[in-house]
This record gives structure tokens, C-alpha cells and sequence, in this order.
């Protein structure tokens, strides 16, 4: 079985998660830029970080068999921030780079006009630079989060098939497929999806333009969701072609719109056969 | 620096057209470097090499760009400052051919040489640092390279430098004394860069 986890912060993540990752059928992965739990207070943290998405975590990732891509943006939690914003103008130098398959994660978190500004911005930067973005609705007031999320995304340059909309559950799926849109569910151990309810969506709405995704990162999360999620699609009667339609060929259809996306994984070797992870510790 | 002919062979035609369009622009910023505002296009094609080139071309075709481009210290240092790991790499890889001065290319050497990504360090010790690491600098780099299982044929001028060197043969049996502490294979490079310093194997 072959698994793209379109969604997980494995900048949080230990190397034992990659190691069971790729046990579990994991090879590929994408990392959406975030909120790293503590706020940043400058634009200099955040481009970083976005070094690191381009940089030390692929070459992490693929020391353990998994290609790996980010996608970048301002998060609308800390676009609230005016010591942050300015990120915005860095964008443009960072969405032409070659490990970049989206604009993202963008979206909602308590629906300011500064998030209004910054979800905007930052659709229109995808468009510029041919890329898809990712967007995540809220947390809190799921429902209308969504639906002004896509009133902005209408009003754009992007079109809605060129928009992931995660972190959806029952209450929003609808609307959000009546949209035209890619569908994101994140499976965590607690909150957002699990397992068997993310299998009664599929019953429902089908597996066409579906991405399941583990999300995790520092928080309580799981990253072998992924695998739970298809285990629990074959025993509830999906067959094969359908798992990997959802937990493959889906995410690599919305992602490879960038044009960017590169599976072929050259395992660092030639001048650089060695492992300074592994042997990292010795 | 691999012949643009050379490079034209391992490319399909539609690459080969891209990267035409992507040395003239770069051979238009050579001639007229102050021009212009923003970006040069040829930064824009240097960074989307990949999706355009693919992975088996794309150190070779980055460096003739950046040469192409005759990039100068503060640009070569801005590139890389604001790089991926795969154009850090080719900065590194070209800044011998860009004759940059060492008080402007040693940094990034240095820089590149802290890192863990192997990518990194693999391109950090080719000629440039062979003509300018001091000798300190450049030792730890030999022994970063066992430390992280880069191959040493990646380091230039390993036998000339090595050659007679006391305190790279006390460092390298040092290591192995540390190996063999531990349980642990010694590297065949040690033996082999021992070997070059003239030193008898204890």
C-alpha cells in the first residue's frame, strides 16, 4: 500500500515517526508552513523556518524513503500580527522555489479583517505563480468560517478546483464539495475526524477529490493516521482502487497542479551516500 | 564547471530550449548588471531549475548559470543566503569558477560545513576550499566528512593536502581509537586518508 500524507508537520515530528511512517506505507509527504505553538515576533523566524521546509527536513525525509514537499504562507493565526506581516512581501522569492506545490496553510482562525486581507493576498499570490493553495477552515464557527472561505475564494483568481479546503467534517463537507473544491479531513486521536466517521464521509459523499491527512505535529496527534484510516476503508467493503485513489492519486492530482511535484526519490547518494542522522547520534 | 555541450546531451529538447532562454538572460545580467529592477529572470530560472531540468542535470546546469550570470561576491552570498539546499549547493559548487574572493566564499564554505545535510557538506569541500580553508578548517572538514559517511573523493586536493600532515594523522587515529572504544567500525576513508598523510598506522 502506498501512502501520500498530504498534511503533517514533521518539523515537530521525531525520526522514529519518519522510520514508522514508512513501515506503514508512507512515501511521500506534504508539510504545510504553520503556527509553531509559540508565536513568532519577526519576519527573520519565519523565513527560517520556511529554509528549514526547504532544506534539513526534506533531506530528513529522505534519509527514510519519503519525498518531501512544503507549501508556504503566512498562517492566518499569526496574520494578525503586525509584527508579521511583512512575511507577505518575502512571499514571492519563496513560491517560485522547486520544493513549493501550494500556497498554504491559509485561511481562517478568528476571522479578522486582517485575516481577510492576508487569505486574500495570498490566493492571489498563488495565482500568480501557478500554484494551488491550501486552505484551512477554523476551528471555531466551523461552519461560517467556511462559507465566507469560499465567498473569498470566489472572488479570486484562483479557481475552486485549484483549492484544498482541510480540515473539514460532517457539518461542512456539503457545502464545502458543492464548492467545486478539493476535500481535506484530518484524522486525529481526539478532536477533528477519526477513523470509522472518516469512513461513513466516504460512504457518503465518495472518494472522488478526497485527501485524508494526519496533520500531526507537536500536538496530541497520530501520524500513522493515514494507515488507520485505509485499514478501516478496506474493512468497511472499499476496495484497493478506492484506498488508493483517496490515500494516493488524490493527493498527488491536487498537488502535482503545481507542476512541481517530484516522487522519484534519489536517495542522497553519489558524493552524498552517507547519513549524518544516523549517524548523528553515535 | 561541466561544457555546455556535455550538459546539452544529457537533455531532452524542450530542456535544452529552456535552459538556452535561461544563459541568454543570464548572459544579459553579465553584461548589464545594474539593469533593471526586482529579480533578474535568470535568479527566477535558477531557482525552478528542477522542474524544468530534473534532478540528474541540475547541480551542472546551475553552476554555467551562475558563471554564465558572472555573479559577484554579494550576489553569490545573497543566492545562497536565500537559497534551497539544492542552490546552496550549486553556489558552493561554483564558487571556484566564479573566482570569488575568500573573504566573501570562505563563509559560505563554513556555513555549509556546520550543516548536517550531506548535500551540503559533500559540495562545501571541493577546490575552493581546498585553495582557501585554513589548515584547522580544513582538517575538521576531512573529518566531518567520516563523521557523516561523505565519501572523501569528494575532497579536492585530499593527497596534496594531506600529504605530511602530523596533526590530520594524531586527528584521524584519535577517531579510530574512539571507533574501536565504542564498538564501532572504523571508516575505510580514515585508513585511506591516514594513509596519505604519511603516518604509520598505529
Amino acid at each position: 500500500m502506498r501512502i501520500f500524507d498530504p498534511h503533517i508537520h514533521m518539523t515537530s515530528r521525531t525520526t522514529d515517526d519518519y522510520e514508522a511512517m514508512y513501515a506503514a506505507g508512507v512515501r511521500a509527504v506534504v508539510e504545510p508552513a504553520f503556527w509553531l505553538g509559540q508565536p513568532r515576533t519577526s519576519p527573520a523566524s519565519f523565513f527560517d523556518y520556511f529554509d528549514a521546509l526547504l532544506g534539513w527536513e526534506p533531506f530528513r525525509a529522505a534519509q527514510y524513503g519519503i519525498a518531501h514537499h512544503c507549501t508556504i504562507a503566512l498562517n492566518p493565526k499569526e496574520a494578525n500580527d503586525p509584527r508579521c506581516t511583512p512575511v507577505l512581501d518575502e512571499l514571492p522569492r519563496y513560491l517560485v522555489k522547486d520544493g513549493v506545490v501550494a500556497v498554504g496553510e491559509i485561511g481562517y482562525d478568528s476571522m479578522t479583517p486582517a485575516e481577510d486581507h492576508a487569505l486574500a493576498a495570498q490566493l492571489q499570490l498563488a495565482a500568480e505563480h501557478g500554484l494551488p493553495a491550501m486552505v484551512h477552515t477554523p476551528h471555531r464557527d466551523k461552519l461560517t468560517g467556511l462559507r465566507r472561505t469560499i465567498d473569498v475564494v470566489r472572488e479570486s483568481a484562483l479557481a475552486p478546483d485549484r483549492v484544498l479546503l482541510d480540515h473539514l467534517n460532517e457539518t461542512t463537507v456539503r457545502e464545502a464539495k458543492d464548492s467545486g473544491a478539493w476535500l481535506g479531513f484530518s484524522v486525529y486521536p481526539d478532536t477533528k475526524m477519526d477513523e470509522d466517521r472518516m469512513v461513513a464521509v466516504l460512504d457518503e459523499y465518495g472518494p472522488e477529490k478526497v485527501l485524508v491527512n494526519s496533520a500531526a505535529d507537536w500536538g496530541k496527534s497520530d501520524p500513522l493516521k493515514t494507515r488507520k484510516v485505509a485499514d478501516a476503508m478496506l474493512k468497511a467493503g472499499f476496495d484497493e482502487d478506492a484506498v488508493d485513489l483517496v490515500l494516493w492519486r488524490n493527493p498527488v492530482a491536487f498537488y502535482g497542479l503545481s507542476g512541481r511535484l517530484d516522487l522519484d526519490l534519489t536517495a542522497p547518494g553519489a558524493l552524498h551516500e552517507g547519513n549524518s542522522i544516523l549517524r548523528g547520534g553515535e | 564547471m561541466i561544457p555546455r555541450a556535455e550538459l546539452d546531451a544529457r537533455l531532452g529538447g524542450a530542456a535544452r530550449a529552456w535552459l538556452d532562454e535561461a544563459l541568454a538572460e543570464a548572459a544579459h545580467t553579465a553584461a548589464r548588471p545594474s539593469a533593471g529592477y526586482g529579480t533578474a529572470p535568470w535568479e527566477l530560472r535558477f531557482a525552478s531549475a528542477g522542474r524544468h531540468l530534473g534532478a540528474d542535470v541540475l547541480d551542472d546546469a546551475r553552476v554555467l548559470l551562475l558563471v554564465t550570470a558572472r555573479v559577484d561576491a554579494p550576489t553569490a552570498t545573497r543566492i545562497y543566503q536565500q537559497g534551497t539546499a539544492a542552490e546552496r549547493r550549486a553556489v558552493l559548487l561554483a564558487l571556484a569558477d566564479l573566482g570569488i574572493e575568500p573573504s566573501a566564499g570562505v563563509p559560505l564554505v563554513e556555513d555549509a560545513l556546520r550543516a548536517n545535510d550531506t548535500r551540503l557538506v559533500a559540495a562545501a569541500v571541493g577546490p575552493y576550499a581546498a585553495a582557501h580553508l585554513d589548515p584547522h578548517a580544513w582538517r575538521h572538514a576531512v573529518l566531518k566528512c567520516l563523521f557523516t559517511a561523505v565519501s572523501v573523493d569528494a575532497v579536492a586536493s585530499l593527497r596534496e593536502r594531506a600529504h605530511g600532515d602530523a596533526e590530520l594523522a594524531r586527528m584521524l587515529g584519535d577517531y579510530a581509537k574512539e571507533r574501536i572504544a565504542a564498538g564501532r567500525p572504523v571508516p575505510d576513508d580514515l585508513h585511506r586518508v591516514l594513509a596519505l598523510t604519511g603516518a604509520e598506522e598505529s
